[in-house]
């Protein structure tokens, strides 16, 4: 990948999603009428992601879940609610604890390499793909929106006070490696 | 960089792990009940063999998942990982 | 101009290119494709260094990174100590000397970019030479994804020293086009420049690769100079080659004693030749190669000295052809020269002696060889076990790793046509782990070489000295540490027995090469020395970096700004543009305080403190952890955590609460409110975020998984401003018309959801100061917004923003502890005067049951107090220790204890202290002392609170 590549991965943020925490037994009695909601299930495999009409669907533990649903999606959370109730489950909203930066450009995979362990080759981390892990020196949640060879596309949700640190070190490397 | 493999997760750099240190230590059922050197047991005192060991980790940076794992403390190998409230697998002797 | 002992048209440097470069303050000439090392000996100059100990004249020994003797010193373009000629690719305006013994380090920043990257790939190939060429194209064509690394800045590995041909191709050509072929692939990688100097745990392998280094001048400003990748591979093929071992004998370390194989590197790659009249001295055939080769490009080779009796048939006859007289059964048993050889001598030898009368032979050049070492670093590093060949004389592979394989000279292959076989099944993992069908490529065609006849291994040859008595001669074994034979011998001698510590007495294999030249000869020598077979003496372990790595190489980009996370709030913006002065509080980086233009900090943070003790004031308290705790069994789950009762917390109330370990030590504090019935946010420090969150996860998923909780964090969601002082009420109700501020219907310890400034908040009328004040949260993006309004509406009271300074002042006047700065791990919350947040109906928390430990009923524990110096302008320093006299005895001092925390109050109008004090309670009113360097200072102990003890102030 040459440093032009690099420079040309358009990295864009896509502030104020509304981002709800999940937490509920999948196997539970809850899972359905959450499903009805969402218009999907919930994925279970382990770091993945899923699109549901109503939110992307993200998994993050055996027992929970980040919903991104678009800017000021206010009546997502109570319905949730409403669909757990009386079963235990929680819903929290955590919209403005992260943000979120999408990259695009053939080297995008390559230019989150330089900090970041995971195997970003279409074979290891498909579309779908949904890990937690360390980008740099940051924690991140990395999701392969696209993983099309010639024009990929990854999300990054950052903690809102390392944002400018990632936005940062996303420049530093895309000004030159 | 050692591999730890995440039961939930998946083999990830040991950077994204935290140690909880020696595995299957319950909380006693009657703290007020114990004495002093029974309780300062519990407290300050923990196995330190040289072999197999199980020994709690969590996949701070991943699912921040508390799992067990019996790790050999003489090669550092990874023997087996399994997950919490599971009971600890058999591992053959190396 | 073509250089004195350069060849026209030989070599795979572009002769047609002139590099200007100096060295040692002459000008001289090289090309593009050289070395340093290269370019220097094309100028006849040999002569490059001076030994560190005996300052004796050093020359070049080799022609790569096993280089012991020609460190350079680069000073142009930019400094940087102890590099080897023989790894410097030349470029237009190098400017470097040869250091006697050091270097010297630049000393302004390093301008330079430095890169790190991750890779992952199935096979993973560690050197571009016949084997590993062969091993990635099996793997490539198997549709693997390759990574291929190799040190030289081409490929073809020792092909590029010899004049070997591989499918009727030269060496360099079919390599290239191996190569092509590789890179053609879209999932193979191929590095040049890059060594592999590391393996590390499951199969994971550092090299650095060396960008720019090679363009001087010319380096781009965006490229980084050095890169570490850092591969993580299934399966490694390590095809590192190996290195020629010299020959040790006195005076062996002459300017112009080089290996045999450097001089026809030097020969083939760079068209130089490294002597006019030359003597090899060998014990085994390869030397032979340089021999024929040197005088088939015009070099006299004066003697073949082998100390082998029988000499090979084949390379006799070669010799025989060329006219090289062959001294068999002999070696070298010295040498003349001052900055470079002029003479060698040698002399029959049998049987671990020297025979007969020495005879000398006139060379510039003298041209050793004592066998082969297997470069067997890396399967080193990854625990591979090392066995001792006695025919070869090295240290060999012992068998595969599970996922790594040695392949061709590394692996003990000599010839090339068996370092190709080698190769080209290599990349094929394990036959009992295979899945399909073998992975190999067709073995290309080589020329018949002369059958290999074995080699007599020779650790070092008898100084003549020690039979004729003469002066005993200095015999190198580690020439950059300048380590000799007498001091190996001195060291066993000492009573050492393991090479381990042989190598420390005498650091033998310490240097930038590690030994790649001594190491294994210095095992030889002390076998010899104590009549021990060496194979089961064994030689010093390998360890990484293979090559010496640049500490910025490591740091990568994680320097400057870069170096450490910077957190910052939403109102960050609004801080810088407002003058405030910065902690670091963690990684989070929070305003110290706000000095105007022209006062100092001290000045600031005492109107920040009369602001919120006589009007109002706010601050940004965002960088707070806070723990969403959901669930029906979220009071019991707090309750078994806080040591107070936290479940009988009513929806709409606020409590202080300690959390403590199970030692009974504080480990945190904060508010709790109820949010709901089954709904409480807590608040914990800001440092100890993360670890509260983990602390409480680790307790719910572990021990009490039955208990129907959940536990978010919320720390970036919110962003939170204490609104401080007795006119904040009256700020807050103007931009909160909607709500009852008044203290009946919103009472101290409650709080609200109520719009603020048009947006929706949650206000906890909660204190750190002893004020009256409400803490306003909002949603991070809203916080701006919030934050402007409240300065708007604060105007008219003279609204003040104030930073982590005046909030320590203000909580310290108070007697109000900060966990982490008051606390140190070994304090109870008893030693805090928190008594009154332990619960005694709670059966059990944790940390109860240490409480009642005997350590932690002493009376003499450390309590924390009030001090008041009594010269009121005195600011202790904090840590400062307190005695219980005004002179300082003899030691050891009986300390009583220390000062935690230490201000100037604009409240108390004098300065004070907290502090950890033996029975401090006890002592309250008494006199203690303070020994600092200028004087030892009387303090009076007090009550931790100091301002406002009826706290009168807290409803306004």
């Amino acid at each position: 990948m040459t440093a032009d590549q690099l420079a040309r991965v358009a990295i864009t943020e896509t502030p104020r999603l509304t981002q709800l925490s999940l937490r509920l037994d999948p196997a539970g009695s809850s899972s359905a009428p959450v499903a009805a909601v969402l218009g999907a299930r919930l994925p279970t495999a382990p770091c993945t992601w899923a699109a549901a009409p109503e939110a992307d669907l993200l998994w993050l533990g055996p027992d929970e879940w980040l919903l991104l649903a678009p800017p000021d999606t206010a009546d997502l959370a109570p319905s949730l609610r409403h669909a757990i109730a009386p079963h235990f489950g929680t819903v929290t909203d955590v919209s403005s604890q992260r943000t979120a930066f999408d990259l695009t450009g053939p080297g995008a995979p390559d230019l989150l390499a330089h900090g970041c362990a995971i195997d970003l080759h279409p074979r290891s981390s498909p579309t779908g793909t949904c890990v937690q892990t360390l980008l740099a020196q940051t924690g991140v949640t990395l999701l392969v929106l696209d993983d099309a060879p010639q024009a990929p596309t990854l999300r990054l949700l950052v903690r809102t006070s390392f944002a400018p640190y990632l936005r940062s070190w996303l420049g530093d490397v895309a000004s030159g490696t | 960089m050692q591999l730890i493999p995440c039961p939930w997760c998946g083999p990830r750099e040991e950077a994204e792990y935290h140690y909880g240190g020696q595995a299957h230590i319950a909380y006693p059922d009657d703290p007020q009940g114990l004495t002093d050197q029974e309780w300062a047991q519990y407290v300050f005192f923990r196995d330190n063999p040289k072999g197999p060991f199980a020994e709690r980790w969590m996949h701070s940076a991943g699912c921040r998942r508390w799992f067990n794992a019996v790790r050999d403390t003489a090669t550092h190998r990874l023997l087996t990982v399994y997950r919490s409230g599971e009971p600890r697998p058999e591992v053959p002797t190396p | 101009m073509t250089a004195p002992f350069r060849l026209p048209g030989r070599g795979l440097v572009d002769q047609g290119t002139d590099l200007e470069f100096s060295f040692d303050g002459r000008r001289y000439t090289g090309h593009p494709g050289d070395t340093l090392a290269s370019a220097l000996l094309a100028n006849g100059v040999h002569r490059v260094a001076t030994g560190i100990a005996y300052r004796r004249p050093r020359g070049i020994m080799s022609a790569g990174v096993e280089e012991p003797s020609a460190l350079v010193q680069i000073e142009e373009p930019f400094p940087e100590p102890m590099l080897q000629a023989t790894t410097v690719e030349l470029y237009a305006g190098l400017v470097a000397r040869g250091p006697a013994g050091r270097g010297r380090l630049a000393t302004a920043a390093d301008p330079a970019r430095y890169d790190a990257v991750h890779a992952h790939c199935d096979l993973l190939v560690v050197g571009a030479g016949p084997a590993g060429l062969l091993a990635a194209l099996a793997g490539a064509r198997d549709g693997q994804r390759v990574v291929l690394v190799d040190d030289q800045p081409r490929p073809g590995g020792s092909l590029l020293g010899t004049a070997e041909r591989v499918d009727g191709l030269p060496g360099p050509e079919w390599a290239a086009g191996v190569v092509a072929e590789l890179a053609a692939l879209p999932d193979v990688r191929v590095l040049s420049r890059t060594t592999a100097f590391g393996h590390y745990d499951d199969d994971f392998v550092l090299a650095l690769e060396r960008r720019t280094d090679h363009l001087g001048f010319d380096a781009p400003a965006g490229t980084s100079r050095q890169r570490v990748w850092r591969l993580r591979a299934r399966r490694t093929v390590v095809a590192t080659g190996a290195h020629e071992r010299p020959l040790v004998f006195p005076d062996n370390d002459r300017p112009g004693i080089m290996l045999a194989g450097a001089a026809r590197t030097y020969l083939h790659r760079y068209g130089v030749l490294t002597g006019r009249q030359a003597v090899v001295f060998t014990t085994d055939d390869s030397a032979y190669a340089a021999a024929t080769d040197l005088v088939d490009a015009g070099v006299t080779v004066a003697a073949v000295v082998d100390a082998r009796t029988t000499v090979p048939e084949a390379w006799a006859e070669q010799c025989a052809r060329r006219g090289i007289e062959i001294r068999a059964g002999e070696v070298v048993t010295g040498t003349s020269g001052s900055e470079r050889i002029t003479r060698a001598h040698t002399a029959p030898y049998a049987g671990g002696r020297l025979h007969g009368p020495r005879r000398g032979v006139d060379c510039d050049l003298l041209l050793v060889s004592g066998g082969w070492n297997p470069v067997a670093h890396l399967y080193s590093h990854a625990r591979g076990a090392l066995h001792y060949d006695p025919a070869r004389g090295a240290f060999l592979p012992t068998g595969d790793l599970p996922n790594l394989r040695v392949a061709g000279a590394a692996n003990g292959r000599a010839t090339l046509a068996d370092c190709l076989a080698d190769g080209a099944q290599a990349a094929d993992a394990p036959a009992s782990t295979r899945a399909s069908i073998p992975v190999s490529a067709p073995v290309p065609a080589t020329e018949p070489v002369p059958d290999q006849t074995p080699g007599l291994v020779l650790w070092s040859v008898p100084d003549p000295a020690e039979t004729d008595g003469g002066e005993p001669r200095p015999r190198f074994v580690d020439l950059q540490r300048d380590a000799t034979v007498a001091d190996v011998l001195r060291a066993t001698g000492a009573g050492l027995r393991s090479v381990e510590h042989v190598k420390r007495y005498t650091t033998i294999g310490t240097a930038h090469d590690q030994g790649r030249t001594s190491g294994v000869i210095a095992s030889g020598i002390v076998a010899d020395a104590l009549g021990a077979d060496i194979a089961t003496l064994g030689t010093t372990t390998f360890r990484p970096p293979y090559t010496p790595v640049a500490f910025a190489a490591l740091a990568g980009r994680d320097r400057g700004a870069l170096f450490d996370p910077v957190r910052v709030t939403p109102l960050h913006a609004w801080h810088t543009a407002h003058g405030a002065e910065f902690e670091n509080v963690g990684q989070w980086k929070r305003p110290r305080c706000y000095p105007r233009p022209g006062e100092s900090m001290d000045r600031a943070v005492l109107r920040e403190c009369r602001a919120a003790r006589e009007g109002v004031a706010l601050m940004d308290g965002s960088t707070l952890g806070k723990v969403s705790v959901q669930g029906p069994d979220a009071g019991e789950l707090l309750d078994r955590l806080y040591t107070n009762l936290i479940s009988t917390l009513k929806p709409g109330a606020a409590r202080y609460g300690v959390m403590c370990g199970v030692d009974g030590m504080v480990l945190d504090d904060g508010t709790v409110i109820r949010v709901a019935e089954e709904e409480f946010l807590l608040t914990t420090t800001t440092g100890n975020a993360a670890k509260i969150l983990d602390w409480m996860e680790e307790w719910l998923q572990t021990e009490w998984p039955h208990l129907r909780v959940t536990l978010t964090s919320v720390t970036d969601h919110w962003v939170t401003v204490p609104l401080v002082g007795p006119d904040s009420r009256a700020v807050l109700a103007a931009v909160a018309p909607d709500l009852d501020v008044a203290n009946a219907a919103f009472p101290f310890m409650t709080w609200r959801d109520a719009t603020v400034a048009g947006i929706p908040a949650r206000i906890c009328r909660i204190s750190f100061s002893g004020e009256l004040a409400y803490e306003v949260n909002v949603r991070g993006w809203e916080g701006p917004r919030l934050w402007e309004a409240l300065i708007a509406a604060g105007e008219p009271y003279g609204i003040t923003p104030y930073g982590t300074e005046t909030m320590h002042v203000l909580r310290a006047e108070k007697g109000y502890p900060i966990i982490g700065q008051d606390t140190d791990g070994t304090v109870t919350p008893q030693d805090l005067g928190l008594g009154w947040a332990v619960s005694r109906k709670k059966p059990d928390f944790i940390g109860k049951r240490s409480f009642t430990r005997a350590e932690n009923l002493r009376p003499d524990r450390k309590q924390l107090v009030g001090l008041l110096p009594e010269d009121p302008s005195l600011r202790l320093p904090e840590g400062a220790q307190l005695i219980a006299t005004a002179a300082v005895p003899a030691p050891p001092v009986p300390m009583l204890g220390h000062v935690t925390s230490s201000y100037r109050s604009a409240a108390l109008g004098r300065t004070f202290a907290l502090a950890l004090v033996k029975a401090g309670r006890e002592r309250i009113g008494d006199t203690l002392y303070a020994p600092l360097e200028e004087g030892v200072h009387p303090v009076r102990i007090t009550d931790p609170v100091l301002y406002d003890k009826e706290g009168t102030r807290r409803d306004g």
